[in-house]
């Protein structure tokens, strides 16, 4: 019965080839690790070996044609010589990986396992990889093929003469299996350096494999768009970047140019909570608190992403997956003399509005003090950020990551508002989300914040719905 | 009954520069090794009967010389007394000094080795043969294969004592007053010179026309000028055609143009003739290794031969024949065999010829330029401009540079002189790294050294070269 020799894998990522010359025709007979035919892929010539033995029926691939992983190369009749039968077939699978992995693991410091005698198997080797020193065309290498009569050593140049760069940059290309020609350089003698081998393979997603080198400096941009010069136009005072401000700059700059940002502007009325603040404000002064409006955001704010959970969420983009966050840690946005410093406030929906009132003013003093510990400022799963008490009628925030929202609070004025036939004076707070546009769309944001209004207008809706 | 095969992941066959190399650096990667090599210790042709004795030789040689020219700056020392035996034991001092060095640091690495033969019965299993008879079997998952070379046979041969191979010659046996040297190419003229220097009086045939085939004419003048001294006489295009053994030497029938006497007679002939690579007694024929028409292994670039689990490195793969090729090999197979992409695809390698004066070149030379049709600038600076050359008394050397014409990317280096084998490397240093003439002019080199040298034939191709004047060439043509 006919049985079929299919192309085996041949590297990672490798899922087709360019057959180059076929070495077996109809009537032969092949053996174990008989090279069988030519397979080029981008930057490689592989003689493939088969992993049986018998005499060819027929070959199903020809020289220039394309094909895949396991696509049948041509069929057989096993032979005299052939140890395994059908059922091989099905083994093979389990036992060539291993094989394999045995062969292209060398550094074993222990010999490799013995088989028995009588079963005399070749441990396979990994397939030759042929480093092509050019780009080449499937005819070009079959007719290169066709000339040599060794097959072994056609495609390797002796000299690669025409790209110039060190040993150890050759070597580098060639161990991130990148053909040096196809490397782009800015040196005008045409010298690739190490530094382009590692841009090219990073654009070629290849990063992973390449030698870790020293980690760039963080987010400090690699070449500034402009030179910062000090006297040309007038005089400078010069002020040393503090930690704050260090940290604020690099982080920022992580957030802005790695979140795709949209914002979403609302307004709210928030005649009533006035009222309600200002009504309450001493009873909450009494318990050691100051009732702001900020109380109310963050009380509104947590019961707002229970209800819209990917707002209080993470991306883990690398697993393609979004964590959604069951607690509710807020940050609040603190002005301070050393520059912005976010403390969280845990556990934010099991906190009544008092007892915000009461842990807000003291966080914020704990900023200004400077005596905030790392965990005060960590573990948010979203942040408010209210400016509302400086101006501004409204500003885009960015968001920090690992977060996808935050919140940001302009200052509430009192605008002429069509209510009922007429217009009345209403206490209007401008109301800015700033959202990652890789978990959230437009819609869920116009929601959200909708909804957030309208809590604000009507407070007691938080009592209402579930 | 079971028996205990004894296994190894790497066996090195052949314990020389290629050889241990391999062997070092595959157990510095961390795999289990066997060298299997005839000696007690490793070392190879290169330390037992090649590089190393020859230049300890050359160097007596040398010693010899320079005293003699040292009557130029007004020094004359009586004729010297030559123990010939001393000056064996003295080479093999070293040879033995180096060699036990080898063989500490091959234990340091925990490398097995194994004084014997092996020949192959399989891909994967050896027969050791040891020198008291018995044998032994060695399975090893791969092989790295550096048998090396022997000096070829040569055309009339007579089984005599007095006929003479380079290792023959290594060995000193005695200084024949008369001696014919068969062969012009560097081993030839290398051991024609220590024996020379020794007292014999030595001469050279060549079957072509000129010495040292394939090296560029401008570097070999200097040579030849200073051996028309040296030698007794030096014989081109010409040919042995018979010898036969007298009472008292060897009777030599020679023939080519301008032969005032075609017969001779000499006390002692040593032949010269290149070297074949070792690749028959180890069994290959069980293997699916193949070998070429001139016994040369195939390999790949990644010296992998047709058997997967074999490779092969140094001369048995193919010239040239220089310890430093096969190290470089060596050490190629052993990383591929530890699982790394390497391959040897050096942009150049230097040859030596270790005459006085040395000749080193690298890279391209202005023969293959011409024989390529490529176009190239070529570059030189004589020595009787460098300061250096002139307080040693010779200056009979040349420094020149093959580079684009285009891009003026050093291509190729050339230097005939004192010490040109110390100066070669940095052209190819230059070659390896896509250096250009301009690079070379612009690093700074030490004064006074020979080394400038290098700096100014790089100078001379801007027609900026500080201590000769020459216009730059282009400029001259455009005018």
């Amino acid at each position: 019965m006919a049985s079929e020799f299919k192309l085996p894998t041949l590297g990672e990522n490798v899922t087709s080839g360019t057959v180059g010359k076929v070495l077996v025709a109809k009537g032969d007979t092949v053996a174990e690790n008989q090279p069988v035919v030519e397979i080029e892929t981008d930057k490689a010539v592989a003689e493939i070996p088969c992993d049986v033995s018998g005499t060819v029926l027929e070959v199903k691939v020809k020289e220039g044609q394309t094909i895949k992983v396991g696509q049948v190369i041509f069929t057989y009749k096993e032979g005299a010589g052939a140890k395994k039968t059908e059922a091989k077939e099905e083994k093979t699978g389990k036992e060539e990986p291993k094989k394999e992995a045995g062969a292209e693991k060398a550094p074993a410091k222990e010999a490799p396992e013995r088989k028995p005698a009588e079963k005399k198997t070749e441990p396979k080797a990994p397939p030759r990889l042929h480093v092509l020193d050019r780009p080449t065309t499937p005819s070009v290498a079959a007719k290169a093929a066709a000339a040599a009569a060794t097959p072994v050593t056609k495609h390797y140049p002796q000299r690669a003469g025409h790209v110039t760069a060190s040993p150890s940059v050759r070597r580098m290309a060639r161990e991130l299996g990148l053909e040096l020609s196809e490397i782009p350089t800015s040196d005008p003698a045409g010298r690739i350096s190490a530094e382009d081998v590692q841009r090219y393979a990073r654009g070629r997603g290849a990063a992973a494999e390449a030698p870790a080198g020293p980690a760039p400096a963080a987010e400090a941009p690699a070449e500034p768009y402009y030179e910062v010069q000090q006297d040309k136009w007038g005089p400078v005072a010069v002020e040393p970047m503090n930690n704050v401000r260090k940290k604020t700059a690099e982080f920022m700059t992580h957030c802005w140019t790695t979140i795709p940002h949209v914002t979403h502007f609302e307004k709210a009325d928030i005649t009533e909570i006035e009222s309600l603040r200002k009504k309450y404000g001493k009873k909450v002064e009494a318990a050691g608190g100051k009732l702001t409006v900020t109380s109310f955001l963050l009380k509104i704010a947590a019961e707002a992403l229970k209800r819209f959970p990917k707002f209080n969420s993470s991306l883990d983009f690398p697993n393609q997956q979004v964590l959604l966050k069951e607690y509710y840690h807020i940050g609040v946005a603190a002005d301070t003399e050393y520059g912005l410093l976010v403390p969280v406030i845990r556990d934010v929906d099991q906190k009544s509005v008092l007892q915000l009132s009461v842990e807000l003013p003291a966080l914020a003093e704990k900023a200004r003090a400077r005596k905030l510990s790392l965990e005060d400022m960590q573990g948010g799963t979203f942040t408010i950020s209210n400016l509302g008490g400086l101006g501004g009628t409204a500003f885009t925030p960015i968001i920090s990551a690992p977060q996808v929202a935050i919140l940001g609070v302009s200052r509430s004025q009192i605008e002429p508002v069509f209510i009922n036939g007429q217009f009345s004076p209403r206490v209007m707070l401008p109301l800015t989300l700033s959202y990652d546009h890789r978990v959230i769309d437009g819609a869920d944001a116009a929601r959200f914040l909708r909804w957030f209004a309208e809590a604000l207008e009507q407070p007691w809706v938080l009592f209402l719905e579930d | 009954m079971m028996t205990d095969i004894r296994k190894t992941f790497v066996t090195v066959v052949g314990g020389g520069p290629g050889g241990y190399a391999a062997a070092f650096m595959a157990a510095d990667l961390g795999l289990d090794v066997t060298l299997v090599d005839v000696e007690k210790n490793p070392g190879g042709t290169c330390l037992y009967r090649g590089c190393i004795p020859s230049k300890a030789l050359l160097h007596v040689a040398k010693v010899l010389s320079d005293a003699r020219d040292a009557a130029e700056w007004g020094i004359t020392f009586t004729p010297p007394e030559l123990n010939v035996d001393k000056i064996r034991d003295t080479t093999k001092g070293v040879v033995n000094q180096l060699t036990s060095g080898l063989g500490e640091l091959g234990k340091a690495r925990k490398v097995h080795y194994i004084q014997g033969r092996a020949t192959f019965i399989d891909s994967q299993t050896l027969n050791i043969f040891y020198a008291d008879g018995s044998q032994e079997q060695l399975r090893t998952e791969y092989t790295i294969l550096a048998s090396g070379s022997r000096p070829a046979l040569f055309g009339p041969l007579l089984d005599s004592k007095r006929i003479m191979n380079s290792t023959d010659a290594l060995e000193l046996e005695d200084i024949p007053a008369e001696l014919l040297v068969v062969g012009g190419g560097y081993i030839g003229l290398e051991l024609g010179t220590v024996y020379a220097a020794l007292g014999s009086k030595v001469t050279v045939v060549e079957t072509t026309d000129g010495l040292l085939p394939g090296a560029d004419r401008d570097l070999v003048m200097p040579l030849a000028k200073r051996l028309e001294n040296v030698m007794h006489e030096i014989l081109l295009s010409t040919k042995v055609v018979e010898m036969s053994e007298r009472k008292n030497g060897i009777r030599v029938k020679l023939e080519g143009p301008d032969l005032k006497k075609p017969e001779r007679h000499f006390d002692k002939v040593l032949v010269c003739v290149g070297r074949k690579p070792n690749s028959s007694g180890l069994g290959l024929k069980n293997t699916r290794v193949k070998v070429d028409d001139k016994g040369f292994v195939k390999v790949d670039a990644q010296r992998r031969t047709d058997d997967p689990n074999i490779f092969a490195i140094g001369d048995l793969v193919g010239n040239p024949m220089l310890a430093h090729k096969a190290s470089a090999e060596g050490r190629v197979a052993a990383e591929v065999i530890a699982g790394h992409a390497a391959i040897f695809a050096p942009m150049a390698i230097p040859a030596v010829v270790f005459t006085d004066p040395e000749i080193a070149w690298c890279g391209l030379t202005e023969e293959e330029a011409k024989k390529e049709s490529r176009r190239v600038n070529v570059t030189r600076f004589p020595w009787a401009a460098s300061g250096r050359a002139l307080t040693m008394g010779r200056h009979d050397g040349l420094t020149k540079l093959i580079c684009d014409p285009e891009t003026n990317q050093v291509l190729g280096m050339g230097i005939v002189g004192t010490g040109a084998g110390e100066l070669i490397s940095e052209g190819v240093l230059a070659i390896e790294m896509g250096a250009s003439a301009a690079d070379v002019d612009m690093t700074i080199h030490p004064h006074p050294t020979l080394s400038e040298t290098v700096m100014e034939s790089a100078a001379a191709l801007f027609g900026q070269s500080t201590h000769i004047y020459r216009p730059k060439k282009a400029r001259q043509a455009a005018s």
